[in-house]
């Protein structure tokens, strides 16, 4: 008996990217369901009632929540295709690499594309520094997790599409294959991966969708 | 014979929730105590990206962020109860509701610290009661009717909360508000006199006295200069 797998995602969101990319590696089938987030569907907030975001999975009836969660509750589940190693301490390493994405490389970045003119200019340099330390740990590795792609790369992921989208938007460029030899390489081998390459967002679509991000964050800061 | 050393210092919430792992397991530790306000070689050495406590060193491995420590801890020393479920969904309640409360409850506590105004105070207590009502839910869910978010026994989910039981229990005191109330989270009162007197645990939470104490060296505003 097939069981069945469903995931509740938006088309651009990079939390529910991971997701894909997660059950691609691993070969499993699932359901996608599109979200409008303008209009979220019930059963959206009957899954999700605490943070009404996506992604969801839902399992055996059960839903899961928060894209990092749901990473891990796959790879609980469903042991082909390890994305984590073996060893505790390799894997408190990839745990602290996967949460230093979203705890200090996302803000970092959204604050320099949310931004403007000299508050713009104060956050670049706290960004660059946070793409240094990146840089530094991926020194003389194929992946954060070494020879194949795992949970730190995943929860990474965004950052090698999305950073082009951006800099095409605000014409900002953050890292440079010169200076970042390390990370660029990242990006290459994580994008060649057939599972990652073949679920990007198509890119004119991110770009229209991210400037009217920023627009309206603009528009918004403006108005205070 | 391994060797355990934690960096740390008694009123971080994070750190007691490393002191509770290492407790239930019954692990031996040299407890490297950080001064508030200084960052020692050792930690600036051992944790280089975030420079903060808790770090916990074992056998010269330094591992930061204290629900990943709990984590490894679980992993390496398996005698006795893990911390953790086995079942995975269970697993993701558990990581779910420990990612709310550094999400939600975490960043309140510091605002109800900073809040000056009478207003403000008001707002962020409205906020936490909320949270709280959220976790009375998660608790009841996780619980399944025993005593602890992890069954018969402390675990993960309780740890990540656990850390702040001296604090909430100093906010009282210091706001004249009771942050566990019978009347809004009976059951989350009932889990957190449990945990308290839970003989591995009981020594770990920070008492009223020297958190209040820490607070007033180090967080109670100054008299006002005049202009």
């Amino acid at each position: 008996m097939v069981e069945e797998v469903k995931l509740f995602r938006t088309w651009s969101s990079p939390y529910a990217l991971r997701i894909v990319w997660a059950l691609k590696l691993k070969g499993i089938e699932y359901e996608t369901i599109f979200e409008d987030i303008s209009n979220k569907s019930p059963l959206l907030l009957r899954y999700n009632p605490v943070h009404k975001k996506v992604p969801v999975l839902l399992h055996r009836g059960k839903s899961i929540s928060e894209s990092l969660v749901i990473l891990e509750y796959i790879e609980d589940t469903w042991k082909q295709a390890p994305l984590l190693p073996e060893s505790p301490y390799e894997i408190a390493r990839a745990h602290f690499w996967a949460k230093f994405s979203d705890s200090k490389l996302m803000p970092a970045i959204w604050h320099v594309f949310l931004t403007q003119g000299k508050q713009q200019e104060e956050a670049i340099p706290p960004a660059i520094e946070i793409l240094k330390i990146i840089e530094e740990e991926l020194k003389g590795k194929k992946y954060f997790g070494g020879q194949t792609i795992g949970l730190a790369d995943i929860a990474f992921g965004w950052m090698a599409n999305l950073l082009y989208v951006l800099e095409e938007i605000t014409g900002l460029k953050l890292m440079n294959t010169q200076n970042f030899p390390s990370l660029s390489a990242w990006i290459n081998n994580f994008s060649d991966v057939p599972a990652i390459k073949e679920n990007w967002p198509p890119h004119e679509k991110l770009v229209t969708k991210f400037q009217a991000i920023r627009e309206k964050y603009l528009a918004a800061g403006a108005t205070k | 014979m391994a060797s355990l050393k934690l960096i740390g210092a008694r009123p971080s919430p994070y750190v007691n929730r490393v002191q509770f792992a290492l407790n239930l397991k019954s692990l031996d530790y040299e407890f490297l105590v950080e001064k508030f306000g200084t960052k020692s070689e050792l930690l600036l050495k051992s944790n280089p990206v975030h420079k903060k406590i808790p770090v916990l060193i074992h056998d010269d491995k330094p591992i930061c962020e204290s629900l990943i420590i709990v984590e490894y801890i679980d992993e390496i020393w398996t005698s006795g109860p893990p911390l953790l479920p086995s079942d995975p969904y269970d697993r993701a309640l558990a990581r779910f509701w420990a990612a709310y409360i550094d999400d939600k409850w975490a960043p309140l506590l510091r605002e109800l610290r900073t809040a000056q105004e009478e207003e403000e105070k008001k707002r962020v207590l409205d906020q936490m009661f909320q949270v709280l009502i959220q976790l009375e839910g998660a608790y009841r869910q996780c619980s399944k009717g025993k005593a602890f978010f992890g069954g018969d026994n402390v675990g993960y989910l309780d740890i990540a909360l656990g850390g702040f039981l001296g604090w909430m229990k100093v906010a009282e005191k210091l706001i004249g508000v009771r942050l566990l109330d019978e009347a809004k989270t009976p059951a989350l009162v009932g889990w957190a006199e449990r945990f308290c007197s839970h003989d591995a645990l009981k020594d770990a939470v920070p008492t009223a006295e020297e958190l209040l104490e820490f607070a007033q060296k180090h967080f109670m505003a100054k008299p006002p200069t005049p202009n």
